[in-house]
């Protein structure tokens, strides 16, 4: 994996604050093009405040977030937004339009979006839900479907308009390990057949070694990022015993 | 004192001190308190280590074991000794486990009481940021109308009917009810001073153009406040916490065009045509009491209202009624977008949106009559 590697996303010195308070200083990582790449870190680190930095949603205390050569935060709004374009953002909660249909979730980026006629539509939408295995629940309500129908629901809407790169935060959050286990394949599947980057941000250890191929490890107590790399090799040889344990569910120990 | 009340004894025997338990320790029965212990375990008193007999102990929960921890705590402020091979095996795993992981520094929040003049000059700092964030608003709402009018803002026209429907059609039942009733308080106050002078006819003008220039409107933005703003408010900020807007945002739809112009619109639209349905049920409220009571004609009633009330008043109440839906429509989104992640923001964001919602309206009628005087309208 990762052979040629090509950066994707470049994260550069950066520091996110609420106010003056410091959540995580100074991080530095790469993501590479069709890395699956994997945020991780305890509760309460900051894992998915860094998401809402890589996808516009708060503006970094200090340093940058570099897509390519294009730097994210030092372009306009409107530029950033057109940008923004280009991600598809599955959410903790979904977040699906809950006033809307889920065909009407997935449609409405296609609407707003692509010159695709209404028929035209209707078939990227079908086509979109039938991916995510919920073929004949367009006219469904969020409120009427179960919570990991829901996240597929989610997903399906994240790839309306085909992105290059996806946002997944905390994926198997609610769900029981098959449905989680299948999310997971799902996301293979994707980065393999659309060659998308993903990021994903998650504490599920079986997720992070079945998916990921590279992360980043944030410490709350130490409030900065002390380990990146292969989850795996993270887990097999990474000096700090914080992150050892993380990996091992504590098995590391005090071998540290 | 029942049998089976929990109790202790404290016996010495040279440095220890013997602390039997007994009874049922358990939430709900008269729990004793480790500070009676308080003066044995002072410093000054030789003992140097406690252990437990618990052979009368019937029963135990947290009860027991927070009276423990109190008595663990003084114990090692004391430098006492405490010997835990007396206690039930469940007890000491619970007592280890409460120990388990020190307490965090710097975790415990301290309710200290800040100088009053640090609360002052935090308290204007507050209002000066929610003050920024109400005019960025307005500024973002006038700038998406602009764009509305360039035909360039995008929401789901659906959207608009939907809120056309339940602002505007839905509240009808309720716009009757008031202000039928309004018009039937207005006639009964004025029929009865009226009555003196036997000027009962004149009850037509008073109902007329208080109703027709002022009540109506004001009456119906009361409702929709309560009725609609408030909805905005909770629906808004749902959208907020299930992380709907930042969905909206992340694929670069403005949740101020997107959400907040199709419930202004419907507002703006919807307000003066309730507005004029409530001044047809204020006149229709007056007119029962003066048919019935005051034995007016509905003819002469008509007739009467008809010369009464201006064209002018009229439209200042249709004017009045139309900012009033604006302002309902920007308190309520407002609010909502503001609300934070909870369901208790949710809560706080739809009080908060009926308060700004009815102190606007309220401000802008003071403000709509001054100008109105001044221009001799």
């Amino acid at each position: 994996m990762g052979g040629t590697a090509e950066p994707c996303i470049v994260v550069r010195d950066l520091t996110m604050a609420f106010g003056s308070f410091i959540l995580q200083r100074d991080l530095n990582f790469t993501v590479d093009r069709g890395d699956i790449f994997i945020i991780m870190g305890g509760s309460g680190c900051g894992k998915s405040t860094l998401l809402r930095h890589l996808i516009g949603l708060q503006t970094p205390a200090k340093g940058d977030v570099l897509y390519g050569d294009v730097n994210f935060w030092g372009l306009d709004p409107e530029e950033r937004e057109r940008f923004m374009r280009r991600f598809g953002i599955l959410y903790q909660s979904g977040a699906l339009w809950s006033s809307m249909t889920l065909a009407e979730n997935v449609a409405l980026p296609l609407e707003e979006y692509t010159d695709l006629d209404p028929a035209g539509i209707r078939d990227r939408v079908s086509l979109k839900l039938a991916l995510v295995g919920l073929a004949g629940f367009e006219e469904y309500y969020p409120s009427e479907i179960s919570g990991g129908m829901k996240k597929r629901a989610a997903l399906a809407r994240a790839m309306a308009l085909d992105p290059d790169i996806l946002f997944f935060d905390e994926p198997s959050a609610g769900l029981d390990p098959i449905s989680a286990r299948l999310l997971d394949n799902l996301i293979l599947e994707l980065r393999d057949s659309l060659g998308a980057t993903v990021v994903v941000v998650t504490h599920e250890l079986a997720s992070i070694f079945a998916i990921g191929n590279n992360s980043v490890f944030l410490d709350p107590d130490r409030r900065t990022m002390i380990a990146s790399g292969d989850p795996k090799m993270l887990r097999d040889g990474c000096p700090d015993p914080t992150v050892r344990n993380f990996l091992t569910r504590g098995e590391a120990g005090s071998a540290g | 004192m029942e049998r089976n009340d929990p109790q202790f004894t404290a016996e010495r025997d040279g440095a220890l001190l013997r602390i039997g338990l007994s009874g049922e320790w358990k939430t709900g029965h008269p729990l004793p308190t480790a500070a009676a212990l308080e003066h044995s375990l002072a410093s000054g008193a030789g003992i140097a280590r406690i252990n437990f007999d618990t052979s009368g102990l019937a029963g135990w929960d947290s009860g027991l074991l927070t009276f423990l921890l109190q008595l663990c705590e003084r114990c090692s402020a004391a430098g006492v000794a405490v010997e835990r091979d007396g206690l039930p095996p469940g007890v000491r795993r619970l007592l280890n486990l409460a120990a388990a992981v020190p307490e965090r520094k710097g975790a415990r929040r301290e309710s200290q009481r800040e100088p009053f003049l640090a609360r002052v000059g935090a308290a204007a700092v507050r209002a000066r940021m929610s003050n920024r964030d109400t005019f960025t608003f307005i500024g973002e709402v006038a700038v998406a109308v602009f764009r509305m009018f360039r035909g360039k803002a995008r929401f789901r026209r659906s959207d608009l009917l939907e809120t056309i429907q339940e602002c505007g059609a839905k509240a009808l039942p309720i716009v009757s009810l008031i202000s039928l009733l309004v018009g039937l308080i207005l006639a009964f106050v004025g029929a009865i001073q009226l009555k003196m002078f036997g000027a009962q006819i004149y009850v037509a003008d008073l109902v007329g153009i208080a109703m027709v220039r002022e009540m109506a409107a004001i009456m119906t933005g009361i409702i929709v406040t309560g009725r609609t703003g408030a909805s905005f408010a909770a629906k808004l900020g749902t959208m907020q916490v299930n992380e709907e807007i930042d969905a909206l945002k992340t694929m670069g739809f403005s949740p101020i065009e997107f959400l907040v112009l199709p419930r202004m619109v419907a507002l703006f639209l919807m307000m003066p045509l309730l507005c004029l349905y409530a001044d047809l049920m204020g006149v229709l409220g007056g007119m029962i009491v003066g048919v019935t009571m005051l034995d007016l004609g509905v003819v002469q009633y008509f007739l009467q209202t008809k010369a009464a009330v201006k064209l002018d008043n009229l439209w200042i109440g249709l004017f009045s009624s139309a900012v009033f839906g604006v302002l309902v429509a920007l308190a309520g989104c407002l609010r909502g977008i503001q609300c934070g992640r909870s369901a208790s923001a949710v809560g706080e964001a739809t009080t908060s949106a009926v308060v700004t919602g009815i102190v606007s309206i309220i401000v802008a009628t003071a403000v709509i009559t001054v100008i109105c005087n001044v221009l001799g309208i």
